[in-house]
This record gives C-alpha cells, sequence and structure tokens, in this order.
C-alpha cells in the first residue's frame, strides 16, 4: 500500500526540471497516489506533504489518478514494508500468548492489506483465519458478532484498519468480551485511540504516515534545488505501535490531523 | 382453488418461496453455529432492515417506473449532516435531524422536479446526484472535520426527545427493524389501498394513458423521490444514533442493494408491477445470505461469489415462478 504510494511520489517527482537547471523558480512536485483523499489515512498524508511545501518553499500538486501508465525511474523509498509490519503484529500477539487468532480484513484483494495478514500468520505461526468483511458498518460488526458466536475460543483479533476495527470493537462490547481477547489493528482513528485509552485495545501499528507525505517532498525540493540527496534507497517510517501507554499524546497530534 | 390461483400470481410468491429457501439452506448448514439464536437472528434482521427500510419507498418509485440512484450517497450526506453540527458545533441532535430530513426532502424534490421537467431517464439524474452528494459530503466533511470520519456522537444523545424514536430495541430487536416492519406496512396498505397507490401503478404503466385519465403523475413521481430520499435519511439516523459515528463513504452501494432487494422480491425493472412486501421479502433474503455465511465453514473470500450466485438463483426461481402463475392464468 504504502510501498506503491512513495515509490510513485519518487516517480512523479522525477520529471521535474533536470537538477542542472538550479531553479530560479520554486521546485514544482507532483505527487502521484492511488489513496483517495476520502479515506482519514491519506487525508494526514496529505497534510504531510502540504506542510512540507510550505516549509520547503515548493509548488506540490497531489493527484490521485485512476490509471498509472507513466514510467518513470525512482530514487528512493520512504514508508512501511506492509508484509514485516504485520509479522510484527503476529510477533508481538504470539509473545503474549496468542495461538488461535483472527485477522479482519475489509478489503480482500488490496494487496498492501493481503500483505499485511499474511506477515501476521508468519509471524503468529499458529491458527489464523483471515475474515473478509465489507466496509459497511452495521453488516460488518454483526458479521463479526456472528463469528464470535461461532467461535467462542478465540484468544486473539487483528484487523487490517480502523474500518474493520471500529465495527470489531462494538462487536466485543455487546458480547461482553471487551478486555478478553487480544485485540489490535492496523492505523489509528479517534475511536481506535480512544479504546486504547481506555484499555479496551492492546495496540495500533502506526507508520507514522505524516512522514510519508512530508519527507519525499523535503527531499526532492532538495534535490531539485540544490541536487542533494541522502546517501540511503529505504527509510522505514514504521511500524511503530501505539499502546494504552502513550495513547494519550497520539491523541492530540492526531487532531491535528499529524497522525 | 381461486384462492390458490390468487396466491399464485402475486408478485412476492417467487420471493417467500427463495426466503424460506435460504433459511432452510442456512438453517441445516449453520443451525448448530449460532444462526438459528436470537442473536444471530437479530443480527441479520438488522442488516435486513437497513436494505429494507430503503427497498420499500425504491419498489414504490419502481412501480412508479423511475429509479434513484442518490439514496446511497444520500445516506453519506445525511449522516454527515446530523454528527457534525452536533458533534462539532454543540446543536441539540433533534435540530440536526430535522435538518438533515428537511435537505433529504429538498433533494427528492429537485431529482423529481429534473426528471418530470427534462423527461430525462431518472438513472441519469440521480446517478448525477449520487456523485454530486458524495462530492459535497466528501469536500465538506473535510473542510470542516480535516477528517473523513465524526464520531462521539453518543455523548450527545441523552434526553433528546427526537433520539428516543430512532434509537434502542424493544423486545430485543434493533430500532431499524421496527421502522422496517411499520414501513412496509403502511407504504404496502398505501400502495393497494389508496387511490395515490393506484396512480403509481397508473404512472408506472402508461404515464400518458395515466395523464388522460386525470392521474397527476408528476406530482406521484416528485413525491415518490421524495420519499425515498427520506427513507434514506431514516437509514443514516438510525445507524448514526446506532454506531455513535459515520463517514463520509457511509451508504455506498446502498442503492443498488435495494434495487436488488425490490427485484428479487418482484418488482419489475420497467415499472407497473410489484409490491412493497415483496421488497421487503427480498431484503431479508439479502440480510440472511449477507450474516449467515459468517456463521458457515465457508471461506468468506468466496462471499461475493456466494452472494451472486444466492441472488441469482433467488431472481430465476422467481422468475420461474411468476411465469407459470400467470400462463396458469
Amino acid at each position: 500500500l504504502k510501498a506503491k504510494f512513495s515509490v510513485a511520489l519518487a516517480l512523479a517527482a522525477s520529471f521535474v526540471l533536470p537538477v542542472s537547471a538550479f531553479a530560479q523558480k520554486k521546485p514544482h512536485i507532483i505527487v502521484v497516489t492511488h489513496g483517495q483523499v476520502s479515506d482519514s489515512f491519506w487525508l494526514v498524508v496529505k497534510n504531510g506533504v502540504e506542510q512540507a511545501a510550505k516549509d520547503s518553499g515548493s509548488e506540490v500538486e497531489y493527484r490521485a489518478p485512476e490509471k498509472f501508465d507513466k514510467k518513470l525511474g525512482c530514487l528512493m523509498h520512504v514508508g512501511q514494508e506492509e508484509y514485516v509490519a504485520g509479522k510484527g503484529a503476529g510477533e508481538r500477539m504470539k509473545a503474549q500468548g496468542v495461538t488461535k487468532a483472527v485477522c479482519i480484513n475489509q478489503e480482500v484483494g488490496n494487496a498492501g492489506l493481503d500483505a499485511r495478514a499474511k506477515g501476521f500468520k508468519d509471524g503468529l505461526g499458529g491458527d489464523v483465519e483471515i475474515l473478509a468483511v465489507g466496509m459497511d458498518f452495521t453488516q460488518s460488526r454483526n458479521a463479526f458478532a456472528g463469528y464470535l458466536q461461532k467461535n467462542p475460543n478465540i484468544e486473539g483479533i487483528l484487523a487490517l484498519g480502523p474500518t474493520g476495527s471500529e465495527p470489531a470493537l462494538q462487536a466485543l462490547q455487546q458480547a461482553g468480551k471487551v478486555g478478553k481477547v487480544k485485540f489490535g489493528t492496523f492505523d489509528l482513528s479517534p475511536t481506535v485511540l480512544q479504546a486504547l485509552d481506555k484499555k479496551e485495545m492492546d495496540f495500533a501499528i502506526d507508520q507514522q504516515q505524516f512522514l510519508q507525505g512530508y519527507l519525499p517532498v523535503i527531499f526532492l525540493s532538495n534535490y531539485i534545488k540544490y541536487g542533494l540527496l541522502i546517501a540511503t534507497n529505504s527509510i522505514p517510517t514504521g511500524p511503530g505501535f501505539v499502546t494504552p501507554e502513550n495513547a494519550k499524546q497520539v491523541i492530540e497530534l492526531s487532531k491535528k490531523g499529524i497522525r | 382453488m381461486a384462492a390458490l390461483r390468487k396466491l399464485l400470481v402475486r408478485p412476492e410468491l417467487g420471493a417467500v418461496t427463495a426466503a424460506i429457501g435460504v433459511f432452510v439452506f442456512f438453517s441445516i448448514v449453520a443451525g448448530s453455529r449460532g444462526f438459528l439464536t436470537t442473536q444471530g437472528t437479530a443480527n441479520y434482521l438488522e442488516v435486513a432492515a437497513a436494505h429494507g427500510i430503503l427497498a420499500v419507498s425504491v419498489a414504490l418509485l419502481m412501480i412508479a417506473g423511475e429509479f434513484d440512484l442518490s439514496i446511497g450517497s444520500m445516506i453519506g450526506a445525511a449522516g454527515m449532516i446530523i454528527a457534525i453540527p452536533v458533534t462539532k458545533f454543540g446543536w441539540p441532535p433533534w435540530l440536526a435531524i430535522l435538518v438533515a430530513f428537511a435537505f433529504s426532502l429538498v433533494v427528492g424534490y429537485f431529482n423529481g422536479w429534473l426528471v418530470v421537467k427534462t423527461r430525462l431517464p431518472s438513472f441519469i439524474i440521480t446517478l448525477a446526484s449520487l456523485y454530486l452528494l458524495r462530492g459535497f459530503t466528501f469536500g465538506l466533511t473535510i473542510a470542516l472535520l480535516n477528517y473523513t470520519r465524526a464520531s462521539g456522537m453518543g455523548a450527545f444523545l441523552s434526553g433528546d426527545p427526537l433520539v428516543a424514536i430512532f434509537s434502542g430495541a424493544p423486545l430485543g430487536l434493533k430500532i431499524s427493524i421496527w421502522w422496517w416492519l411499520g414501513l412496509t406496512v403502511v407504504l404496502g396498505w398505501v400502495l393497494f389501498r389508496t387511490p395515490y397507490g393506484n396512480w403509481i401503478f397508473a404512472a408506472g404503466g402508461d404515464a400518458l394513458a395515466a395523464r388522460n385519465v386525470g392521474v397527476p403523475v408528476a406530482r406521484v413521481k416528485i413525491s415518490l423521490f421524495m420519499l425515498t430520499a427520506a427513507t434514506a435519511t431514516l437509514l443514516a439516523t438510525t445507524q448514526v444514533i446506532d454506531t455513535g459515528s459515520t463517514d463520509v463513504l457511509r451508504g455506498e452501494l446502498a442503492e443498488l442493494e435495494a434495487i436488488a432487494s425490490a427485484v428479487i422480491g418482484g418488482n419489475l425493472l420497467t415499472g407497473g408491477y410489484g409490491s412493497v412486501f415483496g421488497a421487503s421479502i427480498g431484503a431479508l433474503i439479502l440480510g440472511m445470505v449477507q450474516q449467515g455465511i459468517f456463521y458457515t465453514n465457508i471461506d468468506t473470500n468466496w462471499f461475493k461469489a456466494v452472494l451472486g450466485a444466492m441472488l441469482l438463483a433467488a431472481v430465476l426461481l422467481n422468475n420461474y415462478l411468476r411465469q407459470r402463475a400467470l400462463r396458469s392464468r
């Protein structure tokens, strides 16, 4: 998911002015992503892009086209390896003693989410079932309630995003099972953060996507202006874990669209 | 025999048979895993209610010969019209709910008026409304909240005079289920027992002939577009109150599920024929299939394939039974 985004970002920028021009005018950077701004995740990325545009004095366009038909070079990857992050979640649950878990996937077929799920399966090493739910809140919540009825012995739950974890949280609340099952999610939302703060959830995997929008624009503007580029081709921004211990700080930043 | 024949030519016969078939299927495959429990039943009824609240009004509109593709977007818009003023600006919920309903009536009037005035297919007019409403919901929500989800409604709801009729679970069934049943009865009565119901059939059967005998076709159609938009808002209201949150994508594709429910229930895409009760049975089938699969051991990756196959089976059965019934007349 994010890997693709970052590559695309580097791609997009390389058809800006050649370095030798030493830009008299502002660097012009086009951010190309496959993420709709309607998704709260991408909104934070976009906030990062906009902040970087301000800080670096660049002109930045944010585009989410339907088709990708340009082939360009790639300078660097800034982001999170989905598989690695999923594996981290699996290992974390394994360390908490979970052997039988369910992974809630709200968008089967999304390569990034599927990689997270595969990583989780490999990291946990135990019995993991993938539960494909939809995007509708009520349907998703009731489907998970049904799953809980059918599988009362489940020990761990990993949702691949807030679209899956918020309905799952309500289903757990209705079944009186909050706190009795290890419950983690990918990505943050206000509801997820409150649940972490109340210890209704155990962890959320945050990939600090603000930096995924911010850093590439800063790097590229320096590259365009001065030909400067840092000497690595991969900068991981995650996975980081938000837990009940640090949830409060994150809540403040989340209100500002930074996390 | 006459009574039996009368039963056989009813539009909802195929749907009722299909519903029984689906119920028996899941009772056998998943009965021991919770499908037949009270909670399992309440679960799929709630999902069916979400389709049904829309489908009963969509059925009337389809019988009158029109479509409304904008109701899914209307759900998203209405949810935000309620959630944002309450959570961000401190409005009392009753005021936000009234504003949402008023807005939906205006949108419905506008859809209907455009269809009647321009004589363009309602499919196209309401497709435009689908994008317009969703686009404005995206744009305004992000401009106001800098986020795509509004949550935390729960803290504002207690003691509000209007919230009571959109929340709770009398007799263990969510309020949306009761609204669904109530609407089915009321709209079913309107369709089959009132002059207005006759006008609906007439408008969809042959609008010109209907106009010539004095049926106010334009008024009937416009009022039905207002009804579909209002039921979308009703659904959005119960969902925002029940879940405490909403997001800009809420209700996406709900318009197609409502049309699917109506068609499974024996309503014709071409208008002039159908029933409210049938649409409700169609919604029940859709809800049972959508939730039932989670009680089975079928791999949920196959969810959409199973859903499609069962829908096709239901429609084919429905069609077969109706044709046999009509031939026997």
